[in-house]
């Protein structure tokens, strides 16, 4: 049954262009049915009548069928005229309205009972059923349908008191049914679920909400009537109830969906950005809104398990060494320049590594604090890989038919770039610009495919530009890692000797880099003369290489750092242990007892190691802060001081400004998006040695989706050509994938090989970091888990499954490959099934030589006349015939439309012209050229009257 | 609601939801909607089902629709007489044709409908000059209005009659991927 309605629904689809009142057919053939069942008992009693009912039906349709066409011109009082005697005859307008269909369809008068038997004929052969009957059913159905619209009225009386009416309904209908046969019952349940379809899809159906309201009575009433005959009463109880949950469930899901996306921040403002500076500009910023979200959950995980529980459960400031600041650093530990430097109080706070005790548990829950720290340090790398994957998947799916992007380019942008929502003069001013734009940028877009130039001269410029990067790069390498080399010697020296740009030279260096690189890049860039979005691209792969050249020289810097720590560190432990034992040796000669009292010292003059762990959660924090600091300024600077001294100073200077030399910025999506991709790396490499970088970091980024939203409202100019960064955001995405990946070698790296301090951070004492795991599976699970483990670790297991992973990574390559192999062969297809068709129509001749030649062979066309001419008259059936097989609930997508096309026109094609041109010059029938003249003619020129 | 209680019949209220995509409550916000448009032609009580319109002169001036740059369009588009004035049952199926529920088969439908300006159930050239005049408030020049709009035939037109029929559009907006986002109205 399902395919039936389907059918119909989309031929209603089909005609709605002209007539969204029109009934559909398989709506009252239903009836039809329906009526057969119940013919038997009530055909004598009304025959007589219905006859007369039915007489005056077929008047109707021939009196409509002129008004119908005149609909267009003058509709409204005939439409109001009629529908308001639709509504009085109830059911009767099923047929009158079909009437109405055919007749305009065919716009001719005489013909319309005729056809409308040949289009039912035809649809009900597509269906299977035999078309020979169809006018008898037509007829069948009209009494009926009068027949019923008078039964269903009394019941309407009844209705109006209210549900409760429905019982008596079903007594009567149960006395009828004791006449029914089972096959007939069948049938029945039949019809009842599809009213029940009908009932479901009604809001669906393009019809007017009239015209709604009295179906939806009908098949209520219908199926109210007929229920009883399927449950019993019994069933009807739980349908109701099914009836009621699904609405609860979606009038829950609904607000379920307000609600996620009321709780989504910074909409309005993106969306006032994206109206200003358009889609490019729009996307920095959802993916900064969709960092800072990432940022938060990590920032819970982190204070979640490993912040929280340390400051509440874990040892108060000051009980131990650790957890105090040393008494020589004492006297500047309040200084300001804490705030930037991160030392005094900060540097033994929790905000670093080196704060945390090595205590197993903590509290009265027994938080196993080192393992928490570790395993969170790691769950932050799974979590974020989980997510960027997942955001990737979601937005490669989003495109969906992305494959054919540019094929609707410019229709996309006329149908669907208004955004309905829009009730706010301002936005609309803005959206009104922003599609203008963006048409423009489409059209230069168009203009620049065509653009054709001196290849050499460019080669060589790209050439050359690219080995001017190069050099870029190379440099600043180095000069980083001549910066960090320099900076230890200066930490070698006395603090108190350095001046501030020798204490933070690199971070200072580091900034400059970003800032000074990617513009001098975007000069050179000029040379290569790309198309905008090209150069974007490679804008953005130059600055990625910058910054991650930099990062990669700034841990290698790092590392040397900390190996040269460590060593120290070593120094640190032998004196203190010597120490120790001196203590305990002295103390139990001198008291002459075994019996020693632990060394009371306090806590701040302990002699302790320098803890590279903090060392390194200290450099990453304040390159963090250093970034924020230079981008702040750029911004302040660059952005809105030039734009206040070009807004003012515009009034007494010697040229314009605006328009001539330093006019306003335009905002710069590659930096801004690199910048943000790399702060990101940094918080994850550094977050496993600092938690509280993590805290800092979702401040930035708040503070920054301000900052940034009003810098670029107030002072940035959109750019001058604006282009879609089309799929932009998986490609934010990889970046961001490869530099997780990057910043996520050097933290396992340390948690693997490097041996943690001694006596600072939660693993201290103990060989490896992750020792902290492998204590708790001996000691805290039991035996057996340990075990399995064991068995799990082991290489003769681990190989197999290595293999087995490989073998599954390659057979799933395989199939990707061949579904990616047919998908181009199915595109491939359409785009050839599209343009043949394009052709055809265009210029018949020019497709296919071979059908050319095969046609010009034919010797004698004027035998094709006689035939040609006869099929005006049937011209529109075969139209309709078609359409229901295209219709088919199985052939979606291109043969849907294919089938249109290529059913219609042939036909026609001849019919309209052909006999002309053909019977014209009876000689020149080997001729090819009427042949474009016909085909173009009929292309350009009125079609023949269709509707 | 006690007030509310006799705008509607219990039953007229199933069958509207039945027939929309409301719920009970955002169809009786809907008649106060209607009402607040021309209080003095609407009257409070539906239950009779009174036959009265509301020109669309009147109905473009709501908020959702006024910035629309084809607010006529979709209000003639609805209406029943095709004239733009519109009854309440045609005010709700607008509102329900364009919520967020509604399925990308009506909106495509109700779309074609509404930018078929000369509604001869074909988006020929003219229409889509006079969509994208509205689009842009006119600010293209006329040659760069001929391009697009030949573009657009181009792209999108698959039978090669230079005008797009409705499977030529319903084609082209199902691959679209902000169709359903955009063309979508909260009321």
């Amino acid at each position: 049954m399902p395919p039936k309605r389907k059918n119909s629904s989309i031929i209603q689809v089909e005609d709605v262009g002209m007539d969204v009142d029109a009934e559909f057919d398989s709506g009252s053939e239903d009836e039809a049915r329906r009526k057969r069942i119940q013919n038997r008992r009530a055909k004598s009693q009304r025959k007589a009548k219905l006859t007369i009912e039915e007489e005056e039906d077929e008047d109707e349709d021939e009196d409509k069928a002129p008004r119908g066409r005149g609909r267009r011109k003058r509709p409204k009082p005939i439409d109001s005229d009629q529908d308001e005697e639709d509504e009085d005859k109830g059911k009767r307008q099923t047929a009158t309205r079909r009437g109405r269909t055919t007749s305009k369809k065919k716009s001719d008068k005489e013909d319309s009972n005729d056809e409308s038997g040949k289009e039912k004929g035809s649809r009900r052969q597509t269906r299977g059923k035999a078309a020979s009957k169809t006018q008898k059913e037509e007829q069948n159905k009209d009494k009926k349908e009068n027949a019923k619209g008078k039964v269903e009225e009394s019941k309407d009386k009844k209705n109006k008191k209210g549900n409760s009416s429905s019982d008596s309904h079903n007594s009567d209908s149960e006395n009828e049914e004791d006449q029914l046969s089972e096959g007939e019952i069948e049938a029945l349940k039949e019809q009842v679920e599809e009213k029940k379809k009908l009932i479901a899809t009604l809001r669906n159906k393009p019809w007017r909400m009239k015209k709604r309201l009295i179906i939806l009575k009908e098949a209520q009433e219908f199926v109210e009537k007929f229920e009883g005959a399927l449950g019993k009463g019994k069933g009807r109880k739980l349908y109701a109830f099914k009836i009621m949950m699904a609405k609860k469930f979606i009038k829950f899901k609904r607000d379920f969906e307000n609600f996620k996306t009321a709780c989504i921040p910074w909409e309005r403002k993106i969306k006032e950005v994206e109206s200003h500076f358009g889609s490019s500009v729009a996307s920095y910023f959802l993916f900064l809104r969709w960092m800072y979200g990432l940022n938060l959950i990590l920032f819970g995980l982190m204070f979640g398990l490993v912040v929280l529980p340390e400051v509440m459960m874990g040892l108060p400031y000051g009980s131990i060494p650790r957890k105090t600041v040393p008494r020589a650093e004492q006297e500047t530990a309040m200084d300001y320049s804490v705030l930037f430097d991160f030392g005094g109080y900060a540097k033994y706070s929790f905000m670093f590594y080196g704060y945390y005790n090595n205590e197993r548990t903590v509290g009265v829950l027994k938080f196993r604090l080192p393992l928490s720290y570790l395993l969170t340090g790691v769950g932050i790398f799974g979590y974020s890989l989980m997510v960027v994957i997942r955001m990737m998947a979601r937005n490669s799916n989003e495109g969906g038919d992305g494959g054919d992007e540019g094929q609707f380019t410019f229709s996309w942008k006329m149908f669907t770039s208004w955004d309905f929502l829009i009730g706010n003069p301002e936005t609309a001013d803005n959206k009104y610009a922003s599609i203008t734009t963006s048409f423009k940028e489409s059209i230069v877009d168009e203009q620049e495919n065509q653009k054709d130039e001196n290849i050499h001269l460019r080669r060589f410029l790209r050439v050359l530009a690219n080995f001017m990067i190069l050099c870029c790069l190379g440099g600043s390498g180095y000069l980083i890692y001549f910066v960090v080399k320099r900076s230890q010697d200066f930490a070698k020296l006395d603090p108190r000797s350095l001046t501030w740009f020798q204490k933070n030279e690199v971070e200072f260096v580091m900034s400059l880099l970003g800032l000074v690189c990617p513009p001098l890049f975007e000069t050179i860039a000029e040379l290569e003369d790309y198309h905008p979005r090209i150069a974007l691209k490679w804008q953005l792969g130059r600055i990625f290489a910058l910054f991650l050249g930099n990062l990669y020289t700034f841990l290698f810097a790092l590392f040397d750092e900390v190996n040269a720590k460590m060593l120290d560190e070593k120094a640190v432990k032998n004196a203190t242990e010597w120490a120790y034992q001196e203590y305990y040796a002295n103390y139990s000669s001198f008291h002459n007892t075994t019996d020693v009292p632990p060394l009371n010292i306090p806590p701040a003059d302990v002699v302790r190691g320098p803890c590279w762990e903090t060392a390194v959660g200290i450099e990453f924090v304040k390159l963090t802060v250093s970034d924020v600091q230079v981008t702040f300024l750029t911004i302040l600077v660059g952005d809105f001081a030039r734009a206040v001294i070009v807004r003012f100073l515009n009034y007494c200077w010697c040229w314009d400004l605006e328009a001539g030399f330093p006019s306003y910025a335009e905002f710069d999506i590659s930096g801004n998006v690199l910048g943000l991709v790399f702060n990101q790396g940094m918080i994850w490499m550094g977050v496993f040695y600092a938690p509280g970088l993590m805290g800092v970091n979702v401040l930035r980024l708040l503070t920054s989706m301000y900052f940034q939203c009003w810098a670029v409202m107030s002072s940035n100019v959109p750019h001058e050509r604006v282009f879609k960064a089309s799929r932009s955001n998986n490609f934010y995405m990889a970046l961001l994938l490869l530099v997780l990946f990057l910043s996520l070698l050097p933290v396992i790296y340390s948690i693997m090989t490097l041996p943690p301090s001694f006596d600072c951070g939660p693993f201290s004492g103990q060989d490896r970091m992750y020792d902290v795991v492998l204590e708790t599976i001996s000691r805290d699970l039991p035996a057996f888990i340990g075990n399995i483990l064991t068995y799990a670790s082991n290489p003769g297991l681990i190989m197999p499954a290595i293999l087995l992973m490989v073998l599954a990574i390659y057979y799933l390559n395989t199939v990707s490959k061949g579904y990616q192999q047919a998908n181009t062969d199915l595109k491939k297809k359409m785009q050839m099934a599209r343009d043949e068709e394009k052709n055809r129509r265009n210029n018949k001749d020019s497709t296919n030589q071979m059908m050319k030649d095969l046609e010009d062979l034919l010797p004698d066309k004027s035998l094709f006349k006689p035939q040609v001419q006869e099929k005006p008259p049937t011209d529109a059936a075969p139209e309709k015939g078609s359409k229901p097989t295209k219709m088919k609930p199985g052939t979606a997508g291109v043969n849907l439309h294919k089938e249109v096309s290529l059913a219609s026109p042939n036909p026609r094609g001849p019919v309209s012209r052909g006999p002309g041109p053909r019977g014209g010059p009876p000689g020149n029938a080997m001729g090819p050229q009427p042949g474009p003249g016909r085909g173009r003619g009929r292309g350009r020129g009125a079609p023949p009257p269709r509707r | 609601m006690g007030n509310k209680q006799t705008t509607f019949t219990e039953e007229q209220l199933e069958a509207y939801q039945d027939c929309t995509y409301f719920t009970r409550k955002e169809i009786l916000r809907l008649h106060g909607r209607f009402r607040e448009l021309a209080p003095h032609l609407v009257p409070l009580d539906y239950t009779n089902n009174p036959d009265i319109k509301v020109p669309l002169s009147l109905i473009v001036t709501m908020p959702e629709l006024k910035e629309n740059p084809f607010r006529e369009r979709i209000v003639e588009t609805f209406s029943e007489d095709g004239l733009g004035n519109l009854s309440f049952n045609d005010f709700v199926d607008m509102f329900s044709a364009l919520c967020e529920a509604s399925p990308r088969e009506l909106k495509t439908i109700y779309a074609f409908k509404i930018y078929d300006f000369n509604r001869d159930s074909f988006i020929c050239k003219e229409d889509l000059e006079k969509t994208l005049n509205r689009l842009t408030k006119g600010e293209l020049t006329a040659e760069e209005v001929a391009l697009v709009c030949d573009k657009a035939i181009e792209e999108a037109d698959l039978d090669g009659d230079s005008k797009l029929s409705f499977a030529d559009f319903e084609n082209m907006i199902s691959k679209a991927p902000d169709f359903l986002s955009n063309f979508h109205v909260r009321i």
